[in-house]
This record gives structure tokens, sequence and C-alpha cells, in this order.
């Protein structure tokens, strides 16, 4: 009796095999039997640069998370703008920052016939779909901070272009150690895209400074524990160290606290990309003179003008069209409807207390 | 040890005052109390909430619960023999990241759907296997497999995306019968909930998965190969969450290791606010589907009406508590009635 059950079970799970291999079999559409080129509406419209911003629009902001205080702070930036040029403003946002969840945020935004929509990514592709449905509605889709396929928006407003980052860190550094002395690098992991572009570009800088000598890159896994230890590492290898640049918010957040309780504080230089809450006590305790990171509040500024000049005809998104974005002057869009907010933000203990992320 | 838990609500405890289908009773009868709510709620979000009856809204909003809907209607069934699934939307986020391994391997798409199909059924009969022929509760196996299936997708696919699915496949979910607002999906999760429901109400195996959840030791005394019936349940289980998992990946058309994360708790939670009683041998899929429509249709209507996440989440978590407790308070209500009846 078991015996037979157990045959019967084996004799359904082969048929359901024979089954799957005899589509297979078929052949079908694979990945290289499709052209997915597929290109945006096109916008037909042509752009008047002369049109005044329109009064009343309404801008709705959809960070990846809401809650989050780097979204908080961008999306206060909006708010700011939206209120420059008369219009509504709103945020609406999941509360779990997974691929699919804002998708139902973009249809009631559409729904409700917003005017632009400012989005930062969850997932580049996930969205396309419903901001493509947008879009054939008449709304403005402008992403932030983490962009959606090409495919899906009219423009892509960019925190900050890598080569700027790299070069900039390592400017930093060189004027806290008097441009002299063995430096290191703690990174996140050897294969993180973003860390290893930049990378590149402080290598190419330090070229310009021939008495900084970069001794060593280390990887602290954008793990806390783990960058700390590397920290440990870097100064017990090479005690005449001078400074270090950790081009990630995880490394220099460790690195810092490692140094702000050990006695190379003040006497090792540290550098990067943080966050001014998370480096704050370590500027205010002298561990760290000065890091950087772009201001989101400017970008999520710059991301409400954007919208509202899409929305008032005065750009499509096409490279070269220029438009100004209140405060902080004219942009002019690039390649593929990129626009660049501008130079990182430099934090140190004058300035910090000035932003809350 | 024994504390004041409510008794569980079984068939038997039915009041005698009623006929067996008097409109009274329907009306007392948790489905007929839900079915009244969602109809509230549409009446008040249609004149309410502006844009809610729109064409457009109505069949997104229906495309927002139809992984809920499938992965609901195995639940039900395993819910109703007294065990639970918690690994389906790991399971769904397993098959979803290897659709994209494959897709990026070269399989033809027409292969990766049914092999996607088998191997969360696959996944489903380990379930199946570990609670039958080892043995142990169902809850704790798959606490386990949500972990396991879940690390298995991000093995799989690692934090990367595959997004370059087939655009035939990509936009079938939004297509739309004619000019209906029915979305093709909706049509799917129809044709699904009346074979499941006909199964369930209409056949000696649905009779019998009532008779294992009320008792199983009895169940298996009557002759019902209660192992067997359980171990294919995980099976059907899993077979859903991976024709959920081609449903999502092409909705999205990402394939991503992500997918899904949490979703188990809505599915668990829309089946217990459909009547399920999580002890078993009680619950109707009309119920089911009536609070998936609820939920579906108070996300909805709350997101168009500007509600916060924060709201979002505590409605969810509300209406969770409230459907576990609810029927067991019209039991108790109803039993007291009936006491007081006998003793005057």
């Amino acid at each position: 009796m078991m015996l037979l059950r157990a045959r019967r079970t084996v004799a359904f799970s082969a048929a359901l095999v024979a089954v799957t291999l005899a589509a297979a079999a078929c052949g079908g559409t694979t990945k290289d039997s499709t052209d997915n080129a597929s290109a945006g509406p096109a916008s037909s419209a042509s752009a008047n640069p002369d049109a005044p911003l329109k009064e009343g629009l309404k801008i709705a902001f959809l960070p990846k998370q809401v809650n989050n205080p780097y979204f908080t702070v961008s999306d206060k930036g909006g708010e700011k703008a939206v209120g420059e040029f008369k219009g509504t403003y709103k945020e609406v946002g999941p509360s779990d920052a997974s691929a699919s969840s804002q998708v139902q945020y973009i249809n009631t935004l559409t729904q409700q016939g917003q005017d632009g929509i400012c989005v930062s990514a969850n997932d580049a592709n996930a969205i396309v779909p419903a901001l493509t449905q947008a879009r054939q509605r008449g709304v403005k889709v402008v992403t932030f901070d983490s962009d959606a396929a090409v495919a899906g928006r009219d423009a892509f407003v960019n925190q900050a272009n890598p080569e700027d980052l790299g070069r900039t860190e390592v400017q930093l550094l060189a004027k806290q150690i008097g441009e002299k002395g063995k430096i290191a690098i703690l990174s996140a992991t050897p294969n993180a895209t973003n860390q290893n572009t930049w990378i590149e570009f402080m290598k190419d800088e330090l070229k310009k400074y021939p008495g900084m000598q970069l001794v060593k890159v280390a990887y602290g896994n954008d793990d806390d524990q783990k960058s700390f230890q590397e920290t440990q590492g870097l100064l017990q290898a090479y005690p005449d160290l001078k400074g270090i640049i950790s081009p990630t918010t995880v490394g220099i957040a460790a690195a810092a606290r490692y140094l702000s309780s050990s006695p190379y504080k003040g006497k090792v230089q540290l550098t990067g990309l943080g966050t001014p809450n998370q480096m704050r006590q370590y500027v205010k305790d002298g561990t760290v003179k000065e890091f950087e990171l772009w201001d989101p509040g400017k970008l999520g500024y710059l991301c409400a003008y954007t919208a509202a000049a899409l929305a008032s005809g005065q750009i499509t998104g096409k490279e070269g069209e220029k438009f100004k974005a209140g405060e902080l002057g004219e942009y002019t869009i690039g390649k593929d409807g990129a626009i660049l907010l501008g130079p990182p933000q430099v934090f140190d203990a004058k300035n910090i207390d000035q932003f809350n992320f | 040890m024994s504390t004041t838990v409510l008794p569980p609500p079984k068939e038997t405890s039915e009041p005698v005052g009623f006929a067996e289908h008097s409109p009274l009773r329907r009306l007392l009868s948790w489905e007929g109390a839900i079915t009244a709510l969602l109809i509230f709620a549409v009446l008040v979000a249609t004149f309410g909430v502006e844009g809610f009856a729109d064409s457009f809204n109505l069949a997104n909003a229906q495309l927002d619960i139809v992984e809920i809907a499938i992965l609901s209607l195995t639940l039900t069934l395993l819910v109703v023999i007294g065990e639970i699934d918690l690994s389906i939307a790991s399971n769904l986020g397993m098959c979803s990241a290897l659709m994209g391994v494959l897709w990026n391997a070269g399989m033809s798409i027409e292969t990766i759907i049914p092999l996607t199909i088998l191997v969360g059924a696959v996944a489903g009969a380990l379930n199946g296997f570990l609670v039958t022929v080892v043995g142990l509760p169902s809850l704790a196996v798959t606490i386990g497999t949500l972990a396991l299936y879940r690390g298995m997708a991000y093995v799989l696919l690692g934090d990367k995306a595959v997004a370059d699915f087939p655009a035939a496949y990509t936009t079938w979910p939004a297509k739309t019968l004619g000019s209906l607002p029915i979305p093709y999906p909706t049509v799917l999760v129809i044709v699904l909930a009346i074979v499941v429901g006909i199964v369930l109400h209409a056949t000696p195996i649905g009779r019998s998965l009532y008779a294992i959840g009320s008792n199983k030791e009895a169940a298996r005394f009557a002759g019902i190969r209660v192992k067997r019936i359980t171990f294919w349940l995980f099976v059907a289980s899993g077979a859903f969450a991976g024709l959920a998992a081609v449903i999502y990946t092409f909705r999205f058309s990402s394939a991503r290791a992500d997918n899904a994360n949490g979703l188990e708790l809505t599915v668990v939670a829309a089946v217990l606010l459909g009547g399920v009683s999580i002890f078993g041998g009680r619950g109707t899929l009309p119920g089911v589907l009536v609070a998936v429509l609820l939920v579906g249709v108070l996300r909805n209507a709350l997101i168009l009406d500007d509600v916060s996440t924060e709201t979002l989440m505590l409605v969810t978590g509300g209406l969770l508590i409230f459907s576990v407790l609810a029927p067991n308070a019209v039991t108790w209500a109803r039993e007291r009635w009936r006491l007081r009846k006998l003793s005057s």
C-alpha cells in the first residue's frame, strides 16, 4: 500500500517534469530572443523656456520609506520649494523599503491627479509600469536620490557625481594632514560598485599629492563591528598612519568610534562620507574635523522645482534644456534627463548643527 | 492550569434557537457580518473618497490583492484542517528569484513558468513531509522554512534584480477584460476560487477537511487519510505560492529576493478575518474572499484618502486582533443567550 502510494507520487512528479521538459523542447521566448528596448512615452511637446511656473501645482513626494530621517529632510526641502511656487505639497509612502510597496502609492497619486511626483525608487524597474501609466495620464515624474529606469521618468535629480565625491574626499584629507604622510581607505565590500568607482577617482586625485602615500584599502563590509576591527588593524599595522578616508557611512562612523576612544584621537585624521547625526559627537569631540555628503534638503528642493518646471512646460526633460530652481540658481539637463545637484556638502563643527538626518 | 480562554468555536456549539437557514441566522453568522461590513466600506468609499469608484482605480485595487487572494485559497484549506503555512510569502520570494536566475540563464519563459510552479510545489512538499512524516507541528516547520526559503531566495539572486522579462508577459497582468475594470489576474483568481470552493464545500474531500480540523483522531478512525490529505494540501499551498510568484514577478516586471516580504501576515489576517477558526474545523471560502476584498478596499480607500502609513498599519493590526477576538465573542454571547433561554 505504502509502496503503491509512493510509486504513484513518483509517477505524478515524473509526469510534471516531462510536461515541463516538453515545453522546454518546444522553444519559446528567451532572454536572447526578446528585444526589450522599450522607450517611454515620447514627449512630443516642445519646451517653452520662458513659460512662467504655474501656481497651484500639486506636487507629491514619494520617498523610499516614510519616517526615514534622510527622506524627512529631503521632503522638507521639497515642501519649501513647493511653498515658494505656491503649489500644494504632500508626502506619502510605504513604511517598508521593499521593491514593490511604492506601486500602490504611485497608482493612488495618479488617480488623485497630481501634477508632479518626486520619487526615490526602491526598485528601478518594479515601479516603471505604474510610472508609465502615471505619465500617460499627464503626471510629470522626477526621480531623486535613487533613479528608476529611464523609460519610467521625465528627469532624474542626481545627488552627486562619483568623480566629485572621490576627488573632494582626498582634497579634504590633504588639507587636514598638510598633504603629507601615510593614508588608508576603509571601504565597504571589495566589490561594492559605488565605492570602487570613488576609490578609482581618489587614486587619480592622489597623484596630485606626492607627499601622500596610500598604504592600504581595507574592507569593513559595511558592517559596524568589522569596520571597527579593520580600523584597529590599520593602526596596529601602520602606527605612523596620518589619515583615513572612509567612503561609506557605516565605515566612517565605526572608524570614528574607535578613534575617539583611542590614543590616536586627533592625531589620525578621518574623513569620508557620513551623515551629520551619526558623526555629530565625533565632530564635537575633535575626532573628526570635516566630512562630506550631499544635502538631502537641497536634493528635494531641486526635485520639486524640476517637477514644477516640467508641469509648467518650461522643460520636457531633453538634454541641454535650462531652468531656474529658486535659490539654487540655474540648472541644465544632462544626458538621459539627469540633473546634477552640485558639489558635495562639507560638514564641520560650525555648520553640523544645521543638519538633522 | 485552566485559564479563562474562550472555547474554540465549533459547529456543534450552534445555538438551538435558530432554524438552519433562517435569515436571522445568516445575518448573525460571521460571513454575513463581514459581507455587510464590506458593503458598508464600499458605499462609504464610493461616496466619501474621491476617485475610488473610478475604473482605473478599481482595476489597480484588484491587482493589489491578487497574490493575497491566491495564497488565501490554499491557506484556508490548511487552517480548516488545523494546520498553518507561514512559508508562503518566502516561497513566493524564492520562486521569484528562481525565475530571475533561469531567465538570465537563457531558459524560455514558457518553460520557466511551469518550472516555477513545480519548484513552489516541491517546497510545499518539504513542509508536508516534515509535518506528516516527521511529525513536527506545522507552525514550527513553516516558521523554519519561512527563513529557509527567504534565505534561498537571497542565495539565488543576492541583492540583484532581474527586470528584462518579455513585455508580452509583463503587460499581461494590467490588461483588462474589454472595457470592464477587471484585470486578467482577477479572472484567474475567480476560476481558482471556484475550483477550491467546490472542493471544500461540495465534495467528500471537503467534508473530510472539516472532520480533520474538528478532531484529527476521530477523523483518522473514521477512515480519513489524514496524513495524505495534509501532505497534498501543503503541496498545493506551495504550488499556489509558485503561481503567485509568477504573477507577482510579471506584475512588477522585477524578480527580486525580497519580493512579497512579510505578505504571509496579511494572508493569515485575511483568512482569520474571513471567519476561519485558527483552531481548525470551521470557516468558509466565500467568507475568506469577502475578507480579502475588505482588506483591499480598506487599504485602497485609506491611501486614496491620504491616511498615513502609520494609521494604515494600525488598521491592519487592529483588523487581525478583531478577527480573532470577534468570532469568539459572538460565540460566547450566543452561548449566554442560549443558557438564559434554557433557564427561563
